[in-house]
């Protein structure tokens, strides 16, 4: 819980049942989930999940149809000059005028607050200075993606909602992002991001909210995600997995003919005896893992969303 | 107070940097001061060709500052998301579009000074006085806050390329038909009845009216003026859309 001014908030980011309907779509159907404060909330879903709605509305661009959102206890639309003094936001198409240059921008920016964070720090930060005095127009997508980052964290934001932050970014500034969301969990803020990165939200991400179709398919943490003990086993050749699942006591299937998922948690004993298993079938152990990746578990939840919609 | 002064000074300076919104506020001005002043392509009424067409131009240089550079360079800004993030910064509306309305009021008197100044070298001869002058600004002055409000109301709610259009059409419009260059006297009644009703139009005719004969301004010039620059720059804040 954090006190801003006389009140004190729960949920840096709140959305109780919230529905945002537009003339001929229902974009978010009765979606509930919260950030907290000093936590990384990643937000998954396919193209036209309602994930950038969602954050659109958090970020009072439209109120919504019913249900409520708060962000810092306050009202996104009512409340709004004092929700974006305590909140960075990095926005899918959002823009700054083509011949100011990062260093121009920035400066301008800052006097939109009161306790701005110094420019240059910013710029050195996210690894900036060499096109500082660089035009807008004439900055990389990867550039131009870490300029808005620059701008979303000069007013010291306690809130930061970033939709797709590290789109056209390279694997060097990936990692300086990263870096950042890291350090500005351990300061206390409370991060909500939407990515299409299922890697980057596993290194990253605390909590995960998955949506499909206007709805959340499912959110808890990692751990939680990964649903019931499983061990992955990939081999070099295809194996029987029914003699297999015999020696290890437990059902094997074979999702693919070298890649085996068995119900089952992974101890020593039960790892020497597939690779005991392995050897006298002349295969070798290429991969082994004890619970089914973000991307894995993702797909099938999409999957599974979709084909039960439909 | 900060950020509304630094964000008029960015807005000036990007204006300044324009060539296209340049050659829209001052060449086009110019050229046609000079070429309707010099030239008899068109009937004015006595008292020097000069006398008739430095206040209209005075009046286009509003309408193409207040309305059509203003409307089309915050189109743009709204097609590039710029205003889709300054929403989501403390700058706030109103500190956008008093910026925006100030750095539209910078340029205008950079505007009247080159113009008036070239006039002033073709031999032109404002009368009215002091009083004259200061009824002259008040004129401009809310006919830019009414040409900014359609401009606005323009840029707020069409695609950029559509209010490029609109904009460009609605200048070449009201260039021929307000009494800028072609004196009201010379049109069909219905336009004449029509142009009163324009802010460009009473805009016109208030500027003939003091600086060309050093007369009073008429009633309806004023009325126009002042019910479209409360009601228009509203009508965009009502209706202005960041995104």
């Amino acid at each position: 819980m954090q006190r801003l001014g006389s009140v004190f908030v729960s949920y840096a980011i709140d959305v109780m049942n919230l529905v945002v309907q537009f003339p001929s779509l229902r974009a978010v159907d009765d979606v509930s989930c919260h950030v907290a404060y000093g936590q990384v909330t990643t937000l998954l879903g396919p193209n036209g999940a309602g994930k950038t709605t969602l954050v659109e509305t958090l970020l009072g661009f439209r109120a919504p149809t019913s249900g409520s959102v708060r962000v810092h206890g306050l009202d996104p639309v009512r409340d709004h000059a004092e929700v974006v003094v305590r909140t960075g936001a990095l926005l899918q198409r959002g823009g700054v005028w083509f011949p100011m240059t990062p260093v121009q921008v920035l400066e301008l920016t800052a006097t939109y607050y009161d306790q701005p964070r110094e420019p240059g720090e910013l710029l050195a930060l996210l690894g900036l200075e060499g096109c500082a005095r660089t035009p807008w127009r004439r900055l990389s997508g990867g550039e131009q993606q870490r300029t808005l980052l620059a701008l979303a964290l000069l007013g010291r934001p306690r809130v930061l909602v970033l939709d797709e932050p590290t789109t056209a970014v390279d694997p060097e500034g990936r990692q300086v992002i990263r870096e950042l969301i890291r350090a500005e969990r351990d300061r206390g803020c409370a991060l909500l991001i939407t990515t299409h990165e299922l890697t980057e939200a596993e290194r990253s991400a605390d909590q995960v909210v998955i949506m499909n179709h206007g709805r959340v398919v499912v959110q808890g943490t990692l751990d939680e995600l990964a649903g019931d003990a499983l061990l992955i086993i990939e081999t070099s050749r295809p194996v029987d997995p029914i003699e297999l699942g015999r020696r290890l006591g437990c059902a094997v299937t074979a999702v693919e003919p070298t890649r085996l998922h068995c119900q089952i948690a992974s101890t020593p004993d039960r790892v020497a005896l597939v690779g005991a298993y392995l050897d006298e079938h002349g295969a070798t152990l290429t991969s082994l893992r004890t619970r089914a990746s973000l991307e894995e578990r993702y797909l099938d939840l999409i999957a599974e969303s979709t084909r039960r919609s439909s | 107070m900060r950020a509304w002064w630094a964000q008029t000074r960015a807005e000036v300076r990007m204006t300044i940097r324009r060539g296209e919104t340049l050659l829209l506020t001052l060449g086009i001005p110019v050229v046609l001061l000079i070429f309707f002043s010099l030239t008899h392509v068109t009937t004015v009424p006595a008292g020097g060709r000069i006398n008739f067409i430095a206040p209209g131009i005075l009046a286009l240089c509003v309408l193409s500052t207040s309305l059509v550079a203003l409307s089309i360079a915050t189109g743009f800004e709204r097609s590039y998301g710029v205003l889709r993030r300054l929403h989501v910064t403390p700058l706030g509306q109103r500190r956008m579009i008093a910026a925006k309305i100030a750095g539209v009021i910078a340029t205008e008197v950079i505007q009247v000074v080159v113009l008036g100044l070239v006039a002033l070298a073709l031999h032109w001869h404002p009368h009215g006085g002091l009083t004259g002058t200061l009824h002259a600004a008040l004129a401009l002055l809310l006919g830019s806050a009414g040409c900014a409000g359609i401009g606005l109301l323009l840029a707020g709610r069409l695609r950029a390329e559509v209010n490029l259009a609109a904009s460009n059409g609605l200048y070449l419009v009201l260039l021929l038909a307000s009494g800028i260059v072609v004196p009201l006297a010379s049109m069909p009644s219905l336009v004449r009845r029509v142009a009163l009703y324009v802010p460009s139009g009473a805009m016109a005719d208030a500027l003939h009216s003091i600086l060309g004969h050093g007369a009073h301004v008429n009633a309806t010039d004023w009325w126009s003026l002042g019910l479209w620059a409360l009601i228009a720059p509203l009508l965009a804040a009502k209706t202005f859309r960041f995104d």
